[in-house]
């Protein structure tokens, strides 16, 4: 129970998915321009990280292990995402429309994102246990969906601000980016 | 005759300044802020970014008319996938050390904007020759620019580059430069160096040209235009 709490609490702060490991940085610099749209793709991306280590958790350790072809992660791995996207995709069209209003924009854009990936890959390379698995990415899709938030609020006061003309724009976006990132290092303590 | 060797070598440098994949179209931020702590660590995924980008535009543009435009998304995944695992047999087996240092960002190479909008923009409809020098000029591109990078931090951040110690910075390292953070605030420094240099009026936004899905996402109204 203790060991499933640091890895939620790494996942989320200290090994932050976009502020330390640079995934997902697309998304983050993209789609977190307004507070509501943020939650939205955090909350996209959780969903779809939770339901890929489902499905991908099985397939390596129950078909690829057992036949020796653990090389096939990656190939396999994307295939099953993508396939994956577009059912949820198709699947909340049909049954959750409402859902689907607020999430169905950002689920298309989560195949390709290297944070989804990133940590199905994670999960294996660090020899975790199916349950472990599942708060890894629940704690890896909350961290993602806190720094897109906290991050929106601060692209908002970036719009005010009196920026150099060679500045505007991703520059200071990425400038902003890394002393959200300073900020998130003060959590690297947290565990020894 | 002339007429096509001039526009291959147009094809060839265009990536490399004009069209820089990393510091003009601002596509595979992941792996640009990611590995570059140090300046070997970029030449290597450089070259193992392009060597996949090579051989998935030479593969997509054999392929262009075969594969069904429906289907074309999940089937470049493959060929790149299958680029990205055969590029770490190789590592693995060859240079040991560079695979230890990249570890996962080898991997989600498969994932690079750069590689898959190179496919979907270039290789989906251009000839074998002209996409292969594409991927070259691409990839030389990206490799510069990472190198660019781990420099800086390398020298700033550690006091050292490519194993040569640098005078003053040896004894006071500014370690922020070699964490996340340190990341973060190179890039946007380099582009805005670009920026000044080149005159350009600085880019608003990332570029969503090399998004795979930027067709179906504007479509929804998304935040991709």
């Amino acid at each position: 129970m203790k060991s499933m709490f640091v890895i939620l609490l790494s996942a989320m702060l200290t090994d932050n998915f976009v502020l330390s490991k640079f995934m997902g940085i697309c998304p983050f610099l993209g789609v977190s321009k307004k507070l509501d749209s943020a939650s939205g793709m955090g909350l996209a991306v959780t969903f779809v990280m939770i339901c890929a280590t489902l499905v991908t958790y099985p397939i390596h350790h129950g078909i690829l292990v057992p036949n020796d072809l653990e090389y096939f992660d990656t190939v396999v791995f994307i295939l099953v995402i993508a396939l994956f996207v577009q059912l949820v995709e198709t699947m909340l069209k049909k049954c959750v429309p409402s859902l689907y209003k607020s999430l169905g924009v950002y689920l298309p854009l989560i195949t390709t994102n290297c944070a989804v990936l990133g940590v199905t890959v994670l999960n294996i390379d660090n020899a975790y246990s199916f349950g472990d698995s599942i708060i890894n990415a629940l704690g890896g899709g909350l961290g993602f969906m806190l720094a897109l938030v906290i991050f929106s609020g601060v692209r908002r006061k970036l719009e005010y601000a009196d920026i150099p003309e060679t500045f505007k724009g991703v520059p200071a976006t990425l400038i902003a980016a890394s002393i959200v990132s300073v900020s998130f290092m003060g959590f690297s303590g947290l565990f020894n | 005759m002339a007429e096509n060797k001039t526009s291959l070598g147009k094809e060839l440098t265009k990536g490399i300044v004009k069209e820089n994949p990393t510091l003009v179209m601002l596509l595979g931020m992941c792996p640009t802020l990611a590995v570059t702590t140090q300046a070997k660590n970029g030449i290597g995924m450089g070259l193992a970014t392009t060597f996949v980008l090579l051989g998935s535009n030479i593969v997509v543009s054999l392929l262009r008319k075969v594969i069904p435009d429906k289907v074309r998304i999940p089937a470049f995944i493959v060929i790149i996938a299958s680029f990205v695992t055969l590029i770490g047999f190789l590592l693995e087996g060859f240079l040991p050390d560079l695979y230890d240092s990249l570890g996962i960002y080898l991997t989600l190479i498969t994932v690079n904007c750069i590689i898959f909008g190179r496919a979907e923009m270039f290789a989906s409809k251009n000839g074998i020759v002209a996409s292969a020098c594409d991927a070259i000029g691409m990839g030389i591109g990206f490799t510069l620019a990472l190198f660019l990078m781990g420099s800086v931090r390398e020298m700033i951040g550690a006091g050292q580059w490519l194993g040569m110690s640098i005078p003053v910075l040896h004894s006071n390292p500014m370690l922020l430069f070699i964490m996340p953070a340190g990341g973060f605030f190179t890039l946007g420094m380099i582009i805005a160096a670009v920026n000044k240099l080149s005159n350009k009026k600085p880019p608003q936004e990332l570029g969503c040209k090399g998004c795979p899905n930027a067709d179906s996402c504007s479509k929804n109204g998304g935040e991709c235009k």
